[in-house]
């Protein structure tokens, strides 16, 4: 049975020898496409034309043909873009060469790779990676190398990062019904990078908070796009004995756990398979299975997806696997069986994609009747031992349809398949494409290679911005808590934060609590409307120096950014900063009115009144002192000693 | 330096601290071969190459361009030319489009004679798009009267991509070839962007004109011969010379190459004009302005060389429209000088009739009379009104139709 992720321990996966890494995918901030001058513009699906192409798989430089390339090719299919004239030239639809590579993507990107350690090549050549599914409309990405061999701190160890690249986003799906294929065009070309780390991550919430790392590092350089998509997340995933399989765009950190803990054990499953296989002698030359057309025997089944299939004139054939009793049934992902991973090929590759597409003599519930599966079994001569699997649709796809479920069915001899598998919401995952190799690449042949000369590096590396880590190190140095220095170290506000510690006498503890705390309080109250960072740094000087409580800073603001907009120094004139007399006083006071038995929110509701009663002008920690030490003494119960003991 | 994922980097040479061999892969870039298959049921076609990118790789250890041209090459990657004829293949030559020259364009005229000779059922030449359109217009010259379709074709966006129109074009073309009824010197290219047609142009009336385009090459002054789809040819003209079974062709590689065209622009010097009598030029195209005008500082060095017998015919640079040098007086003038008015030939077109003619007659009058006979569709008695159709983007019904009419 499949374990729940909460009930796995660390040691568990161990066992299994869950290993993982991630390749991200971020846009970066340009004004311009990576390699034409259209504009980067905000996401529509609003197009103005739309055109057709069809993909033919190409040599790559060592003279293969790449996997995916041949069975993206089998689906034959339409592929249409829609085209917007203000995002889209004759460039993106392969109708021109491409322009110079965007200088100021390069100078981005360079950056990044600096940021992550990477050794940077010493002269980038821009590559086709062939995709025939058609998300790009020449069939290839162009993409390059920038760095190699970098890492990131993560849990007192080193995660590697194994390259930096940098290249052109792709298409957006809109649908993929049959052998129609559409495409939006809406992001094609906009510059982006893929990190890829290492299959060093070994637990699931590993893989995500390594990814949170990377994703809190890209964006400290602020040269990078936020929004829904410009972000998206490769994970690969293995486990002994099984092998590399990428989850494709997760565009939620949150999701990843859970995608690769059901990957992990889709894997144990189907080496499970594997194994009861070779029990069973099957090998890739024993293999048999054989195809069997069974339109007429089922031609009067009122099982409704075959009937329906038969009502549109389209035919029915029977798959015999040897030996595969049972296996189909194996569950592979929570709510999926292997019969689906064998349903996932016919949809992919056949084009079958009116599920169910297939059905087997083992499978429990709705199905053919038990007369008609032996009708069945006798025309394939199948025995006790043997799997049928009965799969229908159009004459001209069924060929490729009975050729991929033999085709699935050999495979789990190998156990786990190299794929790219598309994330499920609920996270599980599917069938996409075979794993694309080395083969899919070759040299774009209409671009120069372009040094990276030392010119370039030091002006970047002169520009570098502080790692989030670095910074969270410098924070907690300086007494700051860590999860605070944390939140500050990716926080848009830290270079304000940093000013502020320069320039005012506040301890850098007392100002994070202000600025992490505080000063969204005051944003969100309503009662200010912008603080300017200069003014945030005068008003923080000025009651610094004159050793005003730092919430004071807070009141001030709240005179001089909201309505009032009264001047600096007047309301600090003004102000009038009680002594400890007044605050014992009042405190005394509001102690009267208060149920004496609950000395927690007495204690709270305490603190807030004073600090009204004096505009927030004493200090919370000065409050607090006389809350405790002056008034709590005085109600010498045996709640004031748990008081005291806080 | 190639690394385990296929991308390549550049290391500079200098941090390179040691070499050391791990492991061979041995690279084998080569189409994959296969037996292109004979069916006595299909038709025979001919293909003949003359270089450029159509089905062909790049070798990328050396630069140089591997053809795909064996048809077992040929099969191995666009395997659906089996199902259109039973295909011969020939090089001719290996140059790109520029460098076809005199030498080429004779020998792949006299090709063309001998392939019909053996019995073809249709003619696929592969070429270069750069000058296919040079190529076509000669070739309807120095063949004439073939009985069965001449189709050259091309690749506009090289085929070493997998959008690549290189597949569906010779698809199209080798089915025009084995199919058609059309039998003339054609260009079967992409019709518009989108994979979903081809046309067939009039050797004569083609020109390619856009640098990179898919749809790159028009009809000019008219309309295409036909559009073809694989398994599909729908007429689009009826004026064509229709297929024969008899194997009469006229083969004339006549050729004088001593002709420029000069291609007018305000203020143009006469010594331009002078420099090309000073180095023995016979003939002289001008692709003049508006309706066939140069400058007034010009006329005595045009009038030089119509004395000395240097052919002058005027065409137009605006190529849409009839040169007509009535309508003003300047034009008077100028064919007073012995300028000669083309007629609707395209620059390009009168620049290959010209050295066809010269190399037959030097005489002026037999010169002019061949000139000014339409042989193959380069003069048009008349241009329809959709013959010079150029949809104008951003007007509103324009974008409409581009929206509403799906690719």
């Amino acid at each position: 049975m499949i374990k729940r992720m909460e009930e796995m321990t660390t040691s568990d996966y161990e066992a299994i020898g869950l290993r993982s890494g991630l390749e991200i995918h971020q846009q970066i901030d340009t004004r311009k496409k990576l390699f034409c001058r259209c504009p980067v513009l905000p996401y529509s699906d609003e197009y103005d034309a739309q055109i057709l192409r069809h993909m033919r798989p190409t040599l790559s430089e060592l003279g293969e043909y790449d996997g995916t390339a041949l069975m993206e090719f089998k689906t034959k299919k339409n592929i249409t873009y829609q085209i917007n004239k203000d995002t889209i030239c004759t460039y993106e639809i392969d109708d021109t060469p491409p322009f110079e590579l965007n200088p100021q993507a390069l100078d981005i990107a360079l950056e990044i790779t600096m940021l992550l350690n990477c050794k940077l090549v010493s002269e980038i050549h821009i590559q086709r990676k062939q995709y025939l599914d058609g998300s790009i409309p020449a069939g290839f990405q162009r993409t390059t190398i920038l760095g190699v061999d970098g890492w990131i701190p993560f849990k007192n160890r080193r995660i590697n990062i194994i390259q930096l690249g940098l290249e052109e986003d792709a298409c957006r799906e809109v649908s993929d019904t049959g052998h129609e294929r559409v495409y939006l065009t809406d992001r094609l070309g906009i510059p982006l990078i893929e990190t890829v780390t290492a299959p060093e991550m070994t637990t699931p919430r590993d893989v995500a908070e390594v990814a949170r790392i990377l994703s809190d590092l890209v964006r400290a350089s602020g040269k990078v796009r936020r929004g829904i998509g410009a972000a998206r997340q490769d994970v690969n995933v293995s486990v002994t004995g099984g092998c590399r399989v990428e989850i494709k765009g997760v565009s939620r950190i949150p999701a990843i756990p859970l995608l690769v803990h059901n990957e992990a054990f889709r894997q144990v499953f189907l080496l499970e398979i594997k194994k009861e296989l070779s029990r069973r002698g099957i090998t890739d030359s024993t293999f048999s299975s054989e195809c069997f057309d069974v339109t007429d025997e089922l031609s009067g089944t009122v099982y409704s997806p075959a009937a329906a299939a038969l009502k549109k004139g389209f035919e029915l054939r029977a798959v015999l696997l040897r030996g595969y009793v049972g296996l189909l049934s194996t569950v592979t992902q929570p709510g999926c069986t292997f019969a689906g991973e064998i349903s996932d090929r016919v949809r992919v590759i056949a084009c079958l994609d009116t599920l169910p597409n297939i059905v087997n003599d083992g499978e429990e519930g709705y199905s053919f009747s038990v007369s008609e599966w032996e009708t069945v079994k006798k025309k394939t001569g199948a025995e006790t031992g043997d799997a049928v699997v009965v799969v229908w649709g159009s004459v001209e796809d069924l060929d490729m349809a009975t050729g991929e479920i033999a085709t699935r069915a050999r495979e789990a001899i190998y156990g786990v398949c190299s794929e790219t598998r598309q994330s499920y919401s609920d996270g599980t995952n599917g069938f996409e494409r075979i794993l694309p190799g080395p083969n899919r690449m070759y040299p774009d042949t209409d671009l120069q290679p372009i040094a990276i000369t030392e010119k370039m590096i030091e002006r970047i590396e002169s520009d570098l911005p502080e790692r989030p880590w670095e910074r969270m190190e410098r924070y907690i140095t300086v007494g700051v808590p860590a999860e605070s220095a944390r939140q500050m170290s990716i926080s848009y506000m830290r270079f304000v934060y940093d000013e502020a510690v320069k320039k005012c006498l506040y301890s850098p503890r007392i100002l994070m609590h202000f600025f992490l705390s505080t000063l969204n309080h005051l944003k969100n109250s309503g009662n200010v409307s912008e603080i300017p960072d200069e003014t945030l740094i005068e008003v923080l000087s000025a009651a610094s120096r004159r050793n005003l409580p730092v919430e004071a800073a807070a009141y001030i603001l709240e005179k001089t950014c909201g309505n009032g907009n009264a001047e600096i120094e007047s309301v600090i004139t003004d102000l009038t900063i009680p002594d400890r007399k007044d605050i014992e006083d009042t405190a005394v006071r509001i102690m009267e009115i208060l149920d004496p038995f609950d000395t927690g929110l007495m204690e709270r509701f305490l603190i807030g009144r004073i600090k009204d009663r004096f505009k927030g002008m004493p200090g919370g920690r000065e409050v607090l002192e006389v809350v405790r030490n002056t008034i709590f003494t005085e109600f010498a119960d045996s709640s004031s000693r748990q008081i005291q003991r806080r | 330096m190639k690394i385990h994922n296929g991308y390549n980097v550049g290391l500079d040479v200098g941090t390179i601290e040691s070499i050391a061999e791990l492991g061979r892969n041995e690279a084998h870039y080569k189409i994959p071969e296969k037996e292109f298959p004979y069916d006595p049921s299909k038709p025979n076609v001919r293909l003949f190459g003359t270089g450029g990118t159509i089905a062909s790789r790049l070798d990328y250890r050396t630069g140089a361009v591997i053809p795909a041209f064996s048809p077992g090459e040929l099969y191995g990657s666009v395997p659906e030319l089996a199902d259109i004829c039973n295909l011969k293949t020939e090089k001719l030559y290996g140059v790109f489009s520029e460098n076809m020259g005199p030498e080429q364009w004779k020998g792949t005229a006299e090709a063309i004679g001998r392939a019909i000779a053996d019995g073809v059922d249709g003619i696929v030449i592969g070429h270069g798009t750069d000058t296919m359109h040079h190529t076509a217009a000669v070739l309807s010259f120095m063949v004439q009267d073939t009985p069965v379709p001449v189709v050259m074709v091309g690749s506009q966006r090289s085929s070493d991509r997998p959008s690549s129109d290189a597949a569906i074009n010779l698809m199209n073309a080798t089915y025009a070839a084995a199919e058609s009824d059309i039998a003339e010197v054609m260009v079967c290219m992409f019709g518009p962007t989108s994979d979903q047609y081809g046309l067939l142009h009039r050797g004569t009336r083609v020109r390619k004109m856009h640098s990179s385009y898919r749809s790159t090459f028009r009809t000019i002054g008219d309309i295409p011969l036909a559009m073809v789809e694989k398994g599909h040819i729908t007429p689009l003209k009826t004026d064509y010379r229709k297929r024969r079974t008899d194997r009469h062709v006229k083969i004339n590689t006549a050729f004088d190459s001593s002709v420029s065209i000069v291609y007018y622009y305000p203020d143009m010097k006469p010594d331009i004009i002078e420099s090309l009598i000073d180095n023995g030029y016979k003939g002289i195209i001008i692709a003049g302005t508006g309706l066939g005008h140069v400058n007034k500082p010009l006329y005595p060095v045009l009038k030089k060389a119509c004395d000395q017998g240097v052919h002058v015919y005027m065409t137009v640079q605006t190529l849409w429209g009839y040169v007509q040098m009535f309508v003003y007086d300047t034009g008077r003038d100028i064919m007073d000088l012995g300028v000669i008015p083309a007629s609707n030939m395209l620059p390009e077109v009168a620049y290959m009739k010209l050295c066809w003619a010269l190399g037959q007659s030097h005489d002026r009058e037999e010169v002019k009379k061949i000139m000014l006979t339409p042989i193959a569709g380069e003069i048009t008695e008349r241009e329809p009104h959709n013959g010079y159709l150029i949809l104008q983007g951003g007007i509103p019904e324009v974008e409409e139709f581009i929206r509403s009419h799906k690719r």
